[in-house]
């Protein structure tokens, strides 16, 4: 990975209205490649917004590093980071038309006009709105505000560009359509993209790496498969996708499995790979990692929630313990509510998290 | 069915005021448009015949023996036009940056603000004026202290000048600026601004581009509302002006109460209107926001 962005040991608190202080950011390290797709994802008041605001340069570091390039930028104004930001708002001027909207990095650049006209049909077009330049951006409906966004923030080829939660505000289909154009434009741009939600949805789709903060840490980053099938932390495990955790002591090893039991007396077969008898670990399996079987997991049906192809069964196991989650196919002989059925899983696929 | 009752409902609640607004703004207004043109009688009052003569005085036309064109009336009202002027400019200046610092306050502080910038109304007017008089005077406070500390030899001729009529009407007239102008300034969202540094324009392309067109409505309601008043404005000039800082209010109001001319006071009146009125149309147009 060539190193584009990096950032070492960033600090920012702020004063609460209670008196304290909090800490939005407390010690991030981050790297972004050149050309690379990193999703910045966690609940909401994690930081993503202050570690974003202090790459583009709104937000000052107490402590730390921010380095383009290998040159240190945590003294330059905004306006001199080659650096453009999507706002969550859009942040449209709305005494201008949409070209000029548009065009206003190459406007304040001292671009000359032609030039600038031609720049700004061709973002237009990149985004898919040839033909809108006249219009005001009152005169637009949401998604094409955050085109004109896009468009306006990606004509001064950045070598960054921030999106902060730029899909927010639109419609389940509109957001999902965004999703692949983003992706794509980012492919054909060429440039990076730092790209902050709290959707967890929206970051296993469109990210190269996703990085998961909690309370101005970085909890986890890796690929989107890595975080969805090896979550380091419950928080992870828990944010990311819907999740079965069950926390057991390894009762015997029989030859490559591992025998957890549950403090209700449920029975796990984990991968015994490195456990030894009677290790603590919190094994984690995902719904649809299980099948309906003749044998395995005793379990009653107690609830089946339709989801058109799925259907979510929520499943009591027999011995007693919180109901696990189990997404299966809607057939003819789908189990009904009351059914008693027994779960079977791939032993070598349930992930244990580290230190449980 | 629901339209109709919503649109009776509406008629019925504006009854009221078009009523109000019809006896008391347009019978007055009406009134002087044909007190105007209408003879003046012997001991003040209107005879009810046509006489053009009232605008001939003005504007040049007069039959030389019952009336006699003078200029000083147009150069009088050129003066308060740029009177006027030069107030709306002189507040602005005062109360742009302050608008942005009064926004930027915290909550509490932003009441205090508020609320001291409407104190001047709870008293009266004339009281006001009377405290810059005993400020201003050759003896009165400023004159005092400047001398004090050395900076003027002499006490300044300040009191009875154009210069004196023009600090009046600014501080009368700051309220009215600051408001319109606090309220565009404070509804300025913070975003924009981001955005345009963040697209690398300077603090002062920022600020050409952005954050004065943006906040434009509140310095052309400010300036209307400070000009308007101000043009026609006697009490000021009546207090703190002397001779030589009359202005076209000061006109009508000696033709009312002291000549008992109505109908010149009147005629002065209807151009007073139409001139402001032009002023305020071009003004208003050329000033809207041009695209590019
Ligand atoms: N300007 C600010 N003043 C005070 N507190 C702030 C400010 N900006 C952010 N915070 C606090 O810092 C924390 C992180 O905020 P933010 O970065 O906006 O989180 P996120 O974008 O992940 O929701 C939150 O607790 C928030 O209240
Ligand atoms: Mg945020």
């Amino acid at each position: 990975m060539t190193g584009l962005l990096e950032i070492r040991g960033a600090r920012r608190s702020f004063a609460t209205p209670e008196g304290g202080r909090i800490a939005a950011l407390d010690g991030v390290d981050l790297d972004v490649g050149a050309n690379e797709f990193v999703t910045l994802l966690g609940p909401s008041g994690c930081g993503k917004t202050t570690l974003l605001r202090s790459i583009s340069g709104f937000e000052a570091l107490d402590a730390g590093v921010i380095r383009l390039d290998g040159r240190d930028i945590g003294a330059l104004p905004p306006f001199r980071r080659p650096v453009n930001t999507v706002f969550q708002s859009y942040a449209l001027f709305g005494h201008m038309s949409v070209a000029r909207n548009v065009g206003y990095a190459l406007e304040v650049g001292g671009v000359a006009r032609a030039e600038r006209e031609r720049a700004v049909a061709e973002a237009l077009d990149k985004v898919g709105l040839a033909g809108f330049g006249a219009r005001r951006p009152s005169q637009l409906s949401g998604g094409q505000r955050q085109r004109v966004a896009l468009a306006r923030a990606i004509i001064g080829r950045p070598r960054i560009l921030l999106l902060d939660e730029p899909l927010s505000a639109l419609d389940r289909n509109l957001r999902q359509q965004m999703q692949l154009e983003l992706k794509t434009l980012q492919h054909n741009l060429g440039i990076a993209f730092v790209f902050v939600t709290h959707d967890q949805e929206e970051a296993l789709t469109m990210s190269d790496r996703i990085v998961v903060m909690r309370a101005g840490r970085i909890e986890q980053q890796g690929s989107p498969r890595d975080i969805f099938r090896h979550p380091r932390t419950r928080f992870v495990a828990e944010f990311i996708g819907e999740t079965n955790l069950f926390d057991v002591t390894v009762d015997r090893i029989e030859g490559e499995v591992a025998i957890g039991r549950t403090a209700e007396g449920l029975e796990l077969r984990l991968p015994g790979a490195g456990l030894t008898v009677g290790r603590r670990a919190t094994a984690v399996l995902r719904p649809a990692d299980f099948r309906l079987a003749e044998a395995g997991l005793p379990v009653t049906i107690t609830r089946s929630v339709y989801l058109g192809q799925d259907l979510n069964l929520f499943a009591a196991p027999a011995p007693g313990g919180p109901e696990i989650r189990v997404t299966a196919r809607d057939a003819a002989d789908a189990p009904e509510v009351g059914a008693r059925v027994h779960l079977a899983y791939d032993a070598a696929a349930v992930h244990l998290l580290e230190g449980a | 069915m629901a339209r109709r009752r919503d649109r009776l409902v509406l008629a019925a609640l504006l009854t009221p005021v078009t009523l109000f607004l019809g006896v008391f703004f347009l019978v007055p207004l009406l009134t002087i448009a044909v007190f105007s043109f209408l003879t003046p009688g012997l001991y003040g009052g209107v005879e009810w015949a046509f006489y053009h003569w009232n605008y001939g005085r003005i504007f040049g036309w007069a039959d030389g023996i019952m009336e006699v064109f003078e200029p000083v009336y147009l150069r009088i009202l050129g003066r308060s036009l740029s009177f006027a002027a030069v107030t709306v400019l002189l507040c602005l200046i005062l109360c742009y940056p302050v608008a942005f610092w009064v926004s930027r306050l915290p909550e509490r502080w932003r009441l205090v603000f508020l609320f001291l910038i409407t104190l001047p109304f709870f008293s009266s007017l004339i009281v006001r004026l009377y405290a810059w008089l005993l400020i201003l005077k050759p003896s009165g406070l400023l004159n005092e202290m400047l001398l004090g500390i050395g900076l003027i030899g002499a006490p300044l001729e300040i009191l009875y000048t154009p210069t004196a009529v023009v600090l009046g009407m600014v501080y009368v007239m700051i309220p009215f600026m600051f408001l319109p102008l606090f309220a565009a300034v404070d509804n300025l969202d913070r975003s924009l601004i981001e955005a345009s540094y963040d697209l690398g324009a300077t603090r002062f392309q920022t600020f050409r581009k952005v954050i004065l067109p943006q906040t434009l409505p509140g310095i052309v309601g400010g300036s209307v509302i400070v000009f308007i008043p101000s043009v026609g404005n006697f009490i000021v000039p009546d207090v703190l002006g002397g001779a030589k800082g009359l202005m076209a209010g000061n006109l009508v109001e000696q033709q009312f109460l002291s000549a008992r001319n109505w109908p010149f006071g009147a005629a002065l009146s209807m151009l007073i209107m139409s001139v402001v009125l032009i002023v305020l149309v071009t003004f208003v147009t050329r000033l809207r926001p041009k695209e590019g």
